[in-house]
């Protein structure tokens, strides 16, 4: 039980990995599955953060007193990480707006059913 | 300035991009383009031949020491994708002018540009990267670099594709950064040659199996692995005609060259082929993309849909290698990786030519009638990439299936044989009805314009279509490189 409680960060991660896949998979509204996406990149991020951070650990600058250190890298991994989600949902919500423009609507069905009608 | 190859490589692209859109100019953006199109094709050929002298090239980027600092590495594998690469750059590039001209407003053609330099730039650095998470970076510097080119083409279905595109490439892109990080927290190490090295020493494998699967599925997104393919045929078919060949003749094929590298060099090959399922799963969905992409390819409609089912098809050629596993097949799925990257493009640069003469923004196979009048070197030379499509002997695709077929008969697999063969016949079917609307179909609805292309299109085009039958004829380079890459992929293994 105490192994499961322990972990609880990596619960966190897969709850938020398999919400944001939910919600990219069962919604219609391309908003909403923008923000499954954004929820599944978010997961990512602790799954790197988590077991790079060790409890007592301070930053990694050399100090009087001090031996137990994060480790860094996972950090600036994700700093990259971070800022690629940024561009991808900056990108995402800009279609969606030429979508909107185009279509007259963001929802997945009447967008298809509209081409169909076209078509 | 040799040394500085790698890092060539890779910055020429990635700095063209701001400059040309500080310039903000569209002739100076075509102009920048097509310059570093062909500066990466000069350093791609020099790299291959430093490689074929001294066999690895290892690149410290800021002198940062491997495996501390990001790796560029070159070896034969990498530097015969990378040539395709900026091959295809350096002839649609030139093309670009007037295609884009024509599909796209004025102000908007230096954006398409550097759009297309940021794409050009994360190709190449996938490829040269030798870091697992700078692959990421890349992976994404040149996947949004394609939603925003494929969300640029005339209709506005090009949109919801791009979208499509965004969401399921993104998923992959993730999958892949998830499977990173699990290798990452086994062995602390992002180098690949490295994590490959301490990977042989981890004992407890669940995490590297999940790794594993991870990589999988979101490299198989990328990269179109049946049934992982549904964002591709929108994508191709409503992308702007520059962009869907380029595109298709590079995208996914980047992305397998990845999946070989964490296959046959960062994961042990001997287990994952041995203990795994992997060579059935990969025969497995191969024929089915094989025979499904290429069934429905011969009853769709639109041509450019077509072609964009027929590269699903095609892209199972390449998995079939990879899942024989053996010299032979190996050789076969890396020459494809080439082959299929010039049919594909010749096949969607004549295209361009024909949208832009007839003016229609959707392309039915019945637009196409009476072609053979119309444009005869465009027909003509859809007729020599759909034989290299089939793989008649004298093309670059009958070279593929030789060494597909002589690779799965030395495995003994005689079905897969007859299977090759069958969805050959298949691609006989589909390229026939774009032939029979070409040559036999009635005048049809009269075209906006008649006659050829533009030359600044027609020359690239068929000089495209020339390399699917050079590669036919000529082999030195394609399957020379494509066996030494393969015996690299195979040595130490067993």
């Amino acid at each position: 039980m105490t192994e499961v409680a322990a972990h609880y960060s990596y619960w966190i991660t897969i709850f938020l990995m398999v919400a944001g896949m939910y919600i990219l998979i069962a919604r219609g509204n391309l908003m909403k599955k923008l923000i499954g996406l954004a929820t599944l990149q978010t997961s990512v991020y602790l799954l790197y953060i988590a077991p790079g951070k060790l409890i007592g650990g301070t930053a990694p600058i050399y100090a009087e007193g001090f031996t137990t250190y994060s480790n860094p890298l996972p950090h600036v991994l994700i700093l990259t990480a971070i800022v690629v989600g940024v561009a991808t949902l900056a990108l995402g919500l800009a279609i969606v707006v030429r979508i909107r423009e185009a279509y007259g609507s963001i929802e997945e069905d009447e967008i298809l059913e509209r081409d169909r009608a076209a078509d | 300035m040799l040394e500085q190859l790698p890092a060539l490589q890779v910055v020429l692209p990635l700095l063209a991009a701001p400059l040309i859109v500080l310039v903000g100019r569209g002739g100076f953006g075509w102009a920048a383009a097509t310059a570093v199109s062909w500066a990466c094709l000069a350093v791609a050929i020099g790299l291959a031949l430093r490689v074929a002298e001294v066999g690895v090239i290892s690149y410290a980027l800021g002198s940062w020491p491997p495996p501390w600092g990001i790796e560029y590495r070159v070896d034969a594998l990498s530097a015969f994708v990378l040539v395709l690469v900026s091959l295809v750059a350096a002839i649609a590039a030139p093309y670009a002018r007037r295609s884009v001209a024509a599909e796209i407003e004025r102000d908007r053609h230096y954006l398409f540009y550097a759009m297309y330099c940021l794409c050009l730039a994360g190709l190449l650095g996938m490829v040269i990267t030798g870091d697992a998470f700078n692959l990421f970076v890349f992976l994404e510097i040149s996947s949004l670099a394609t939603y925003v080119l494929i969300a640029l083409g005339p209709q506005r279905k090009a949109l919801v594709a791009s979208f499509q595109y965004l969401l399921l490439g993104t998923v992959g892109a993730t999958f892949y950064v998830i499977g990173v990080g699990l290798l990452y927290l086994k062995t602390g190490t992002l180098n690949l040659a490295d994590m490959a090295e301490r990977l042989r020493a981890v004992e407890e494998l669940r995490p590297v199996l999940a790794a594993l699967a991870f990589i999988t599925v979101g490299l198989g997104l990328k990269l179109a692995l049946f049934p992982l393919h549904a964002w591709l045929p929108n994508a191709y078919a409503y992308s702007p005609s520059m962009v869907s060949a380029f595109v298709a003749a590079t995208g996914t094929k980047v992305s397998i060259y990845a999946l070989l590298r964490y296959y046959f060099t960062v994961f042990d090959p001997a287990p994952l082929f041995e203990t795994l399922p992997t060579r059935e799963l990969f025969i497995a969905l191969s024929v089915a993309a094989m025979v499904i992409a290429s069934l429905v390819a011969v009853f769709e409609r639109d041509v450019k849909r077509l072609f964009a089912y027929s590269s699903v098809a095609q892209v199972g050629y390449i998995t079939l290698g990879l899942g024989v596993d053996n010299l032979d097949s190996l050789t076969g799925s890396i020459v494809h990786l080439l082959n299929h990257g010039v049919t594909k493009g010749a096949i969607f640069l004549l295209l361009g030519g024909v949208a832009l003469k007839s003016g229609a923004v959707s392309m039915s196979i019945g637009s196409l009638s009476g072609l053979g009048r119309r444009m005869p070197l465009t027909a003509f030379g859809l007729v020599i990439a759909g034989l290299s499509l089939i793989g008649i002997p004298g093309t670059a695709g009958f070279i593929t299936k030789w060494y597909l077929i002589v690779g799965a008969i030395e495995f003994g697999l005689w079905w897969l044989v007859a299977v090759i063969v069958a969805t050959s016949l298949i691609a006989v079917a589909y390229v026939w009805r774009v032939v029979e609307a070409a040559y036999l179909g009635e005048g049809g609805e009269a075209p906006a314009k008649t006659g050829e292309a533009p030359l600044g299109m027609l020359v690239p085009a068929l000089a495209m279509t020339a390399l699917c039958v050079y590669f036919g004829f000529d082999t030195s380079f394609s399957v020379g490189g494509a066996r030494e890459a393969a015996e690299l992929l195979l040595r130490g293994t067993r």
